[in-house]
Protein backbone atom coordinates (compact mmCIF):
# COMPACT_ATOMS: atom_id res chain seq x y z
CA UNK A 1 0.00 0.00 0.00
CA UNK A 2 1.51 3.49 -0.69
CA UNK A 3 0.56 4.93 2.15
CA UNK A 4 3.52 7.45 2.33
CA UNK A 5 2.40 9.14 -1.23
CA UNK A 6 -0.86 9.94 0.37
CA UNK A 7 -1.99 13.52 0.14
CA UNK A 8 -2.05 14.84 4.13
CA UNK A 9 -4.05 18.02 4.95
CA UNK A 10 -2.07 21.10 6.44
CA UNK A 11 -1.20 20.41 9.98
CA UNK A 12 -3.46 22.31 12.24
CA UNK A 13 -0.53 24.35 13.81
CA UNK A 14 -0.65 26.54 10.62
CA UNK A 15 -3.83 27.83 10.92
CA UNK A 16 -4.46 30.63 13.38
CA UNK A 17 -6.61 29.93 16.39
CA UNK A 18 -10.41 30.90 16.24
CA UNK A 19 -12.90 31.43 18.57
CA UNK A 20 -14.65 28.60 16.85
CA UNK A 21 -11.44 26.04 17.19
CA UNK A 22 -10.67 27.10 20.47
CA UNK A 23 -13.96 26.03 21.95
CA UNK A 24 -14.39 23.19 20.17
CA UNK A 25 -10.85 22.03 21.69
CA UNK A 26 -12.38 22.87 25.30
CA UNK A 27 -15.35 20.83 24.83
CA UNK A 28 -12.66 17.81 24.57
CA UNK A 29 -10.87 19.29 27.33
CA UNK A 30 -13.89 20.02 29.50
CA UNK A 31 -15.34 16.27 28.67
CA UNK A 32 -11.97 14.58 29.93
CA UNK A 33 -11.56 17.07 32.85
CA UNK A 34 -15.42 16.13 34.28
CA UNK A 35 -14.74 12.28 33.31
CA UNK A 36 -11.95 12.87 35.85
CA UNK A 37 -14.32 14.69 37.94
CA UNK A 38 -16.30 12.45 38.62
CA UNK A 39 -14.16 10.36 40.78
CA UNK A 40 -15.06 13.10 43.64
CA UNK A 41 -18.32 12.66 43.13
CA UNK A 42 -17.67 9.19 43.81
CA UNK A 43 -15.81 9.62 46.56
CA UNK A 44 -18.14 12.01 48.15
CA UNK A 45 -20.84 9.21 47.47
CA UNK A 46 -18.92 6.49 49.00
CA UNK A 47 -17.40 8.25 52.07
CA UNK A 48 -21.13 9.40 53.35
CA UNK A 49 -21.88 5.90 52.94
CA UNK A 50 -19.10 4.45 54.74
CA UNK A 51 -19.84 6.36 57.97
CA UNK A 52 -19.74 9.33 60.11
CA UNK A 53 -15.67 9.50 60.00
CA UNK A 54 -14.99 9.01 56.51
CA UNK A 55 -18.00 11.48 55.71
CA UNK A 56 -15.89 14.16 57.70
CA UNK A 57 -12.49 13.75 56.27
CA UNK A 58 -13.98 13.57 52.68
CA UNK A 59 -15.90 17.38 53.30
CA UNK A 60 -12.28 18.90 55.03
CA UNK A 61 -10.93 17.75 52.33
CA UNK A 62 -13.13 19.10 49.63
CA UNK A 63 -13.46 22.06 52.21
CA UNK A 64 -9.88 22.62 51.89
CA UNK A 65 -8.71 25.71 49.50
CA UNK A 66 -7.18 23.07 47.19
CA UNK A 67 -10.40 21.18 46.92
CA UNK A 68 -11.96 24.36 46.64
CA UNK A 69 -9.99 25.25 43.92
CA UNK A 70 -10.74 21.84 41.98
CA UNK A 71 -14.58 22.18 42.52
CA UNK A 72 -14.62 25.73 40.67
CA UNK A 73 -12.45 24.17 37.98
CA UNK A 74 -15.07 21.64 38.33
CA UNK A 75 -18.13 23.71 38.56
CA UNK A 76 -16.80 26.04 35.61
CA UNK A 77 -16.31 23.10 33.16
CA UNK A 78 -19.20 21.73 33.54
CA UNK A 79 -21.32 24.35 33.52
CA UNK A 80 -18.80 25.19 29.90
CA UNK A 81 -19.71 21.41 28.65
CA UNK A 82 -23.40 21.76 29.10
CA UNK A 83 -23.58 24.84 27.69
CA UNK A 84 -21.40 24.14 24.16
CA UNK A 85 -23.31 20.32 24.80
CA UNK A 86 -26.07 22.12 24.02
CA UNK A 87 -24.61 24.01 21.13
CA UNK A 88 -23.11 20.60 19.74
CA UNK A 89 -26.89 19.68 19.52
CA UNK A 90 -28.29 22.40 18.21
CA UNK A 91 -25.80 21.65 15.71
CA UNK A 92 -26.70 18.08 14.98
CA UNK A 93 -30.03 19.12 14.48
CA UNK A 94 -28.89 21.00 11.38
CA UNK A 95 -29.52 24.58 13.49
CA UNK A 96 -26.75 27.38 13.98
CA UNK A 97 -24.14 26.69 11.62
CA UNK A 98 -24.45 30.44 9.98
CA UNK A 99 -21.36 31.77 10.76
CA UNK A 100 -22.21 34.65 12.66
CA UNK A 101 -24.69 32.43 14.70
CA UNK A 102 -22.02 30.32 15.11
CA UNK A 103 -19.52 33.58 16.85
CA UNK A 104 -22.70 34.73 18.93
CA UNK A 105 -23.73 31.55 20.17
CA UNK A 106 -20.14 30.43 20.92
CA UNK A 107 -19.94 33.83 23.06
CA UNK A 108 -22.81 33.04 24.64
CA UNK A 109 -21.28 30.12 26.09
CA UNK A 110 -18.37 31.95 27.45
CA UNK A 111 -20.48 34.36 28.96
CA UNK A 112 -23.12 31.91 30.26
CA UNK A 113 -20.62 29.32 31.57
CA UNK A 114 -19.27 32.15 33.90
CA UNK A 115 -21.94 33.87 34.95
CA UNK A 116 -23.49 30.22 36.32
CA UNK A 117 -20.04 29.38 37.77
CA UNK A 118 -20.50 32.70 39.71
CA UNK A 119 -24.18 32.54 40.45
CA UNK A 120 -23.49 28.91 41.80
CA UNK A 121 -20.96 29.87 44.09
CA UNK A 122 -22.20 32.50 45.58
CA UNK A 123 -25.22 30.66 46.15
CA UNK A 124 -23.51 28.08 47.73
CA UNK A 125 -21.58 30.53 50.24
CA UNK A 126 -25.14 32.28 51.06
CA UNK A 127 -26.26 28.55 52.03
CA UNK A 128 -23.20 27.94 54.16
CA UNK A 129 -23.21 31.38 55.60
CA UNK A 130 -20.75 33.12 53.89
CA UNK A 131 -17.69 29.95 55.29
CA UNK B 1 -18.74 4.43 -9.09
CA UNK B 2 -18.89 2.92 -6.08
CA UNK B 3 -15.75 2.48 -4.72
CA UNK B 4 -16.25 -0.05 -2.02
CA UNK B 5 -15.20 -3.61 -2.47
CA UNK B 6 -18.19 -6.09 -2.48
CA UNK B 7 -17.47 -7.57 0.98
CA UNK B 8 -17.15 -4.10 1.97
CA UNK B 9 -20.86 -3.38 0.95
CA UNK B 10 -21.96 -6.55 2.60
CA UNK B 11 -20.96 -6.14 5.88
CA UNK B 12 -22.44 -2.46 5.39
CA UNK B 13 -19.63 -0.93 8.00
CA UNK B 14 -18.31 2.86 6.95
CA UNK B 15 -14.95 3.51 7.95
CA UNK B 16 -16.05 3.09 11.72
CA UNK B 17 -16.21 -0.13 11.89
CA UNK B 18 -19.58 0.19 13.44
CA UNK B 19 -22.99 1.74 12.85
CA UNK B 20 -24.65 4.66 14.52
CA UNK B 21 -25.43 3.29 17.68
CA UNK B 22 -22.12 4.94 19.20
CA UNK B 23 -23.30 8.34 18.13
CA UNK B 24 -27.20 8.48 18.90
CA UNK B 25 -26.53 7.05 22.70
CA UNK B 26 -23.94 9.72 22.96
CA UNK B 27 -26.58 11.95 22.04
CA UNK B 28 -29.27 10.52 24.20
CA UNK B 29 -27.35 10.43 27.56
CA UNK B 30 -26.23 14.36 26.50
CA UNK B 31 -30.09 15.42 26.59
CA UNK B 32 -30.52 13.25 29.64
CA UNK B 33 -28.03 14.97 31.24
CA UNK B 34 -29.15 18.90 30.58
CA UNK B 35 -32.49 18.35 33.40
CA UNK B 36 -30.31 15.62 35.63
CA UNK B 37 -27.21 18.10 35.48
CA UNK B 38 -29.07 21.24 36.29
CA UNK B 39 -30.94 19.09 39.42
CA UNK B 40 -27.50 18.07 40.43
CA UNK B 41 -26.05 21.75 41.09
CA UNK B 42 -28.96 23.10 42.26
CA UNK B 43 -29.12 20.35 45.09
CA UNK B 44 -25.24 19.96 45.79
CA UNK B 45 -25.77 24.30 46.42
CA UNK B 46 -28.53 23.63 48.74
CA UNK B 47 -26.41 20.72 50.48
CA UNK B 48 -23.54 22.72 50.72
CA UNK B 49 -21.57 22.32 54.17
CA UNK B 50 -23.98 19.40 55.22
CA UNK B 51 -23.07 17.59 58.43
CA UNK B 52 -23.09 14.04 58.35
CA UNK B 53 -26.73 13.30 59.44
CA UNK B 54 -27.75 15.96 57.00
CA UNK B 55 -26.13 14.41 53.98
CA UNK B 56 -27.67 11.10 54.91
CA UNK B 57 -31.69 12.42 54.89
CA UNK B 58 -30.21 14.33 51.15
CA UNK B 59 -28.66 11.39 49.65
CA UNK B 60 -31.46 9.12 51.41
CA UNK B 61 -34.18 10.65 50.01
CA UNK B 62 -35.93 8.98 47.74
CA UNK B 63 -36.22 11.27 44.94
CA UNK B 64 -32.47 12.58 45.18
CA UNK B 65 -31.68 8.96 45.16
CA UNK B 66 -33.66 8.21 42.17
CA UNK B 67 -32.41 10.68 40.47
CA UNK B 68 -28.39 10.54 41.17
CA UNK B 69 -28.90 6.74 40.75
CA UNK B 70 -30.14 8.30 36.80
CA UNK B 71 -27.09 10.83 36.72
CA UNK B 72 -24.25 8.51 37.47
CA UNK B 73 -26.26 6.15 35.10
CA UNK B 74 -26.60 8.56 32.30
CA UNK B 75 -23.01 10.38 33.29
CA UNK B 76 -20.80 7.24 33.43
CA UNK B 77 -22.38 6.38 29.71
CA UNK B 78 -22.16 9.40 28.42
CA UNK B 79 -18.48 9.79 29.66
CA UNK B 80 -17.36 6.12 28.44
CA UNK B 81 -18.85 7.03 24.82
CA UNK B 82 -17.03 10.22 24.98
CA UNK B 83 -13.47 8.67 25.98
CA UNK B 84 -13.73 5.87 23.24
CA UNK B 85 -14.32 8.78 20.43
CA UNK B 86 -11.38 10.56 22.34
CA UNK B 87 -9.05 6.69 22.58
CA UNK B 88 -10.36 6.06 18.97
CA UNK B 89 -8.54 9.99 17.53
CA UNK B 90 -5.58 9.94 19.30
CA UNK B 91 -4.39 6.67 19.84
CA UNK B 92 -3.00 4.64 16.90
CA UNK B 93 -1.24 1.32 17.95
CA UNK B 94 -4.05 -0.97 18.08
CA UNK B 95 -3.15 -3.12 20.94
CA UNK B 96 -3.10 0.29 23.09
CA UNK B 97 -6.10 0.96 21.83
CA UNK B 98 -8.09 -1.66 22.44
CA UNK B 99 -6.62 -1.90 25.93
CA UNK B 100 -7.48 1.73 26.99
CA UNK B 101 -10.84 0.97 25.90
CA UNK B 102 -11.47 -1.45 28.05
CA UNK B 103 -9.27 -0.31 30.64
CA UNK B 104 -12.23 2.89 30.76
CA UNK B 105 -15.20 0.72 29.85
CA UNK B 106 -13.83 -1.68 32.74
CA UNK B 107 -13.29 1.36 35.35
CA UNK B 108 -16.64 3.09 34.17
CA UNK B 109 -18.83 -0.27 35.16
CA UNK B 110 -16.97 -0.01 38.27
CA UNK B 111 -17.29 3.26 39.52
CA UNK B 112 -20.55 3.45 38.27
CA UNK B 113 -21.37 0.17 40.00
CA UNK B 114 -20.06 1.33 43.47
CA UNK B 115 -21.82 5.06 43.83
CA UNK B 116 -25.10 3.25 42.58
CA UNK B 117 -24.58 0.86 45.60
CA UNK B 118 -22.90 3.71 47.90
CA UNK B 119 -26.70 5.64 47.00
CA UNK B 120 -28.64 2.54 47.74
CA UNK B 121 -27.37 1.69 51.11
CA UNK B 122 -27.35 5.03 52.10
CA UNK B 123 -31.20 4.77 50.85
CA UNK B 124 -31.92 1.70 52.85
CA UNK B 125 -30.50 2.49 56.05
CA UNK B 126 -27.23 0.19 55.66
CA UNK B 127 -24.71 2.23 56.28
C1 LIG C 1 -24.18 18.38 31.36
C2 LIG C 1 -24.72 17.87 30.31
C3 LIG C 1 -23.89 17.40 29.15
C4 LIG C 1 -24.16 17.64 27.85
C5 LIG C 1 -25.36 18.42 27.30
C6 LIG C 1 -23.10 17.01 27.06
C7 LIG C 1 -23.04 17.01 25.68
C8 LIG C 1 -22.07 16.43 24.93
C9 LIG C 1 -22.07 16.31 23.49
C10 LIG C 1 -23.18 16.80 22.55
C11 LIG C 1 -20.93 15.67 23.13
C12 LIG C 1 -20.50 15.31 21.70
C13 LIG C 1 -19.59 16.35 21.18
C14 LIG C 1 -19.12 16.07 19.78
O1 LIG C 1 -19.95 15.78 18.90
O2 LIG C 1 -17.91 16.18 19.54
C15 LIG C 1 -20.18 15.40 24.33
C16 LIG C 1 -18.93 14.81 24.38
C17 LIG C 1 -18.30 14.43 25.54
N1 LIG C 1 -18.77 14.55 26.83
FE1 LIG C 1 -20.47 15.48 27.36
N2 LIG C 1 -22.20 16.41 27.90
C18 LIG C 1 -22.64 16.62 29.21
C19 LIG C 1 -22.02 16.17 30.36
C20 LIG C 1 -20.85 15.44 30.41
C21 LIG C 1 -20.24 14.92 31.62
C22 LIG C 1 -20.82 15.09 33.03
C23 LIG C 1 -19.09 14.29 31.23
C24 LIG C 1 -18.06 13.55 32.05
C25 LIG C 1 -18.26 12.94 33.18
C26 LIG C 1 -18.97 14.41 29.81
C27 LIG C 1 -17.93 13.91 29.05
C28 LIG C 1 -17.83 14.00 27.69
C29 LIG C 1 -16.71 13.52 26.93
C30 LIG C 1 -15.45 12.83 27.48
C31 LIG C 1 -16.99 13.80 25.57
C32 LIG C 1 -16.14 13.48 24.35
C33 LIG C 1 -15.44 14.71 23.88
C34 LIG C 1 -15.01 14.63 22.46
O3 LIG C 1 -15.30 13.67 21.74
O4 LIG C 1 -14.36 15.58 22.02
N3 LIG C 1 -20.06 15.11 29.33
N4 LIG C 1 -20.90 15.86 25.43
Amino acid sequence: MAIDNRPLSPHLQVYKPQLTSVLSILHRITGIALAIGTLLLVWWLIAAASGPDYYDTAQRCIGSTMGRILLLGWTYALFYHLANGIRHLAWDSGRGFELNTAYLTGWLVIISSIVLTIVTWIAGYVVMGGS
Amino acid sequence: MNLQTPLGRARGLGSAKSGTKHWWAQRVTAIALIPLTIWFVVAMISATGNDYNNAQQFIGNPINAILFILLIVATFHHAQLGLQVVIEDYVHNKPMEIGLLIITKGTVIVLGLSSVFAVLSITFGVA
